[in-house]
């Protein structure tokens, strides 16, 4: 009996899984207003390339997203090669906290560090206090991805690039770096999604000019219903969809 | 040159992670200033008033919804693990198919859920339409639906270490058993599911922390009536101003997570698993 039952199970979990996305995806081609099928159109997605709100948020979304990916990767992959030379406890462990962490509590206390850096100098939350936390919690994600390819790694390529008088910086940056390069454009991608996502966090550092696109969403979830958050939430599952199959394709390179 | 390469990360996560818990941990043991941020005199009355009964149930419900949500994470995640162990070369496509979810945007799966279950939603219109019902059913702003969302959010969370598990399964062990004499569900309950223990463990811990610290999914579907911890803690950063007592509070988060996590990682199940 277990074994006709198991299948169906399964597809009623996959069911689970996926409909909810379809369904929005399916209502954000939907002509009304209204949760009926009323005719496909792409009213919505021309009324949200329309609103200023939204472009505004995804601008500043994507600026803050490259920005973060770049630094967080550049950080990671030195910091994920160091502790593969040799391991470094209190930093791995901080790692490990930072990606356990409740984004809640991560968010608040970068707000109450900023603001109380704010009692010396003179400025405000802004874009770069979303990158700065953006980077914070993303290196963990960088550190994991190139450490994972590391340990496959074979480390008498190196020292032979050093017997063959290679100096250290040599060794890494001509021998070990390209063999990395899809690891670490692996790791961009996860970092940018990532960072592109996040809403706790940001909503607790970002200033007044520096709304992102998931805290536009948020505010128009929150007011009620519009055909033009399916349109976005579509777009943004799709561009997600690609980009992480894009991630693990180059990971298994 | 090794220090060269942790020196930015070093840097960072002390800067950026290390000194801001820090701070948290020193807001915590302050007095709430009149203008919000923190005062002197150092108290610990932030951590007696969460003892305060209102406080001390928004700490137990956490508790109890992301043990149910958890629950039910096992309860959906076992069985499908199983399938996808037993799939053989779909194996991967399954395992896509959980993962895919999963990094499509958070916000966007539980915003999903909030246009599937309101008044206006998917489910009250086709029952209005088919006039199964009269007015707009409650689905959205309760327990039912956070705990909804969780379990959907984190599913992957659970499937995974536990395919991890199985898919390590000895299939002879399974032949032996059925060879003397055990039923199917004999099988299952007595080696499947004993074998497969440290799955259960690492899957259950990986859904319990991020639903206890969740702040997003009780905030969109449960409104406000449904608080956990982590809308305490963001509600007295934000509204409520009290400083102090958000940061007792997200200690308090903090230290039930990391409680949790380190009795998995000493305990027997986490050294078999890695």
């Amino acid at each position: 009996m277990r074994r006709r039952a198991l299948p169906v199970y399964a597809a009623a979990a996959f069911a689970f899984l996926h409909l909810p996305l379809l369904i929005l995806i399916a209502f954000s081609f939907n002509g009304g207003r209204f949760t009926a099928w009323e005719g496909f159109s792409f009213r919505w997605y021309r009324a949200a390339m329309n609103d200023a709100q939204l472009t505004e948020g995804l601008v500043n979304s994507l600026i803050i997203a490259v920005s973060a990916a770049v630094l967080s990767t550049v950080i990671g992959t030195l910091a994920a090669y160091g502790i593969w030379r040799k391991t470094a406890r209190i930093l791995s462990g901080t790692l490990y906290l930072s990606l356990v962490t409740p984004e809640i509590v991560t968010g608040v206390s970068l707000l109450a560090l900023f603001q109380w850096v704010f009692r010396f100098l003179h400025l405000q939350l802004g874009i770069y206090t979303v990158i700065i936390a953006h980077v914070a919690f993303s290196i963990a994600y960088v550190v994991i991805v190139i450490s994972a390819r590391l340990r496959n790694y074979d480390r008498t390529l190196e020292e032979a690039a050093m017997d063959l008088g290679a100096s250290e910086w040599h060794a890494f940056s001509r021998v070990t770096l390209p063999l990395l390069a899809p690891a670490i454009a692996a790791a961009a991608l996860l970092a940018l999604v990532v960072s592109f996502d996040d809403y706790v966090i940001t909503s607790l550092v970002a200033g007044v000019d520096s709304e992102t696109l998931p805290m536009v969403i948020y505010a128009m979830a929150r007011r009620g219903v519009s055909p033009v958050v399916n349109a976005v939430s579509a777009l943004i599952v799709v561009a997600f969809g690609a980009i992480i199959l894009i991630s693990q394709r180059l990971q298994e390179r | 040159m090794r220090r060269w390469f942790l020196m930015p990360a070093r840097l960072w996560m002390a800067l950026f992670f290390a000194a801001p818990l820090a701070i948290i941990c020193a807001y915590s043991l302050l007095t709430r200033g009149d203008y919000g941020g923190v005062e002197r005199p150092w108290t610990v009355e932030s951590f007696t008033r969460l003892a305060d009964p209102l406080y001390l149930a928004i700490f137990w419900r956490s508790l109890w919804i992301a043990f149910l949500a958890t629950a039910l994470c096992a309860l959906l995640g076992f069985p499908l693990a199983l399938f996808i162990s037993r799939a053989g070369l779909r194996r991967n496509l399954y395992l896509q198919l959980v993962l895919l979810p999963f990094w499509t945007s958070f916000l966007v799966r539980t915003y999903a859920w909030l246009f599937i279950l309101r008044d206006t939603g998917l489910i009250n219109t086709l029952l209005t339409r088919f006039h199964l019902i009269d007015g707009p059913l409650p689905l959205l702003y309760n327990d039912g639906a956070v705990l909804l969302g969780l379990v959907y959010n984190f599913l992957p969370f659970f499937v995974l270490p536990m395919y991890a598990t199985l898919e390590r399964l000895d299939p002879a062990l399974l032949e032996a058993a059925a060879d003397l004499g055990a039923r199917p569900f004999a099988v299952l309950w007595r080696v499947v599911i004993p074998v497969s223990a440290p799955g259960f463990v690492a899957g259950s811990v990986l859904v319990f922390i991020p639903c206890l610290g969740a702040y997003l999914t009780p905030d969109l579907l449960g409104g406000g009536k449904s608080v956990m911890l982590g809308n305490l803690v963001q509600n007295q950063f934000t509204t409520a101003r009290d400083w102090p007592f958000g940061s007792a509070a997200s200690l308090v988060l903090m230290l039930a997570s990391a409680v949790i996590l380190s009795a998995l990682m000493r305990s027997r199940i986490a050294r078999e698993l890695v």
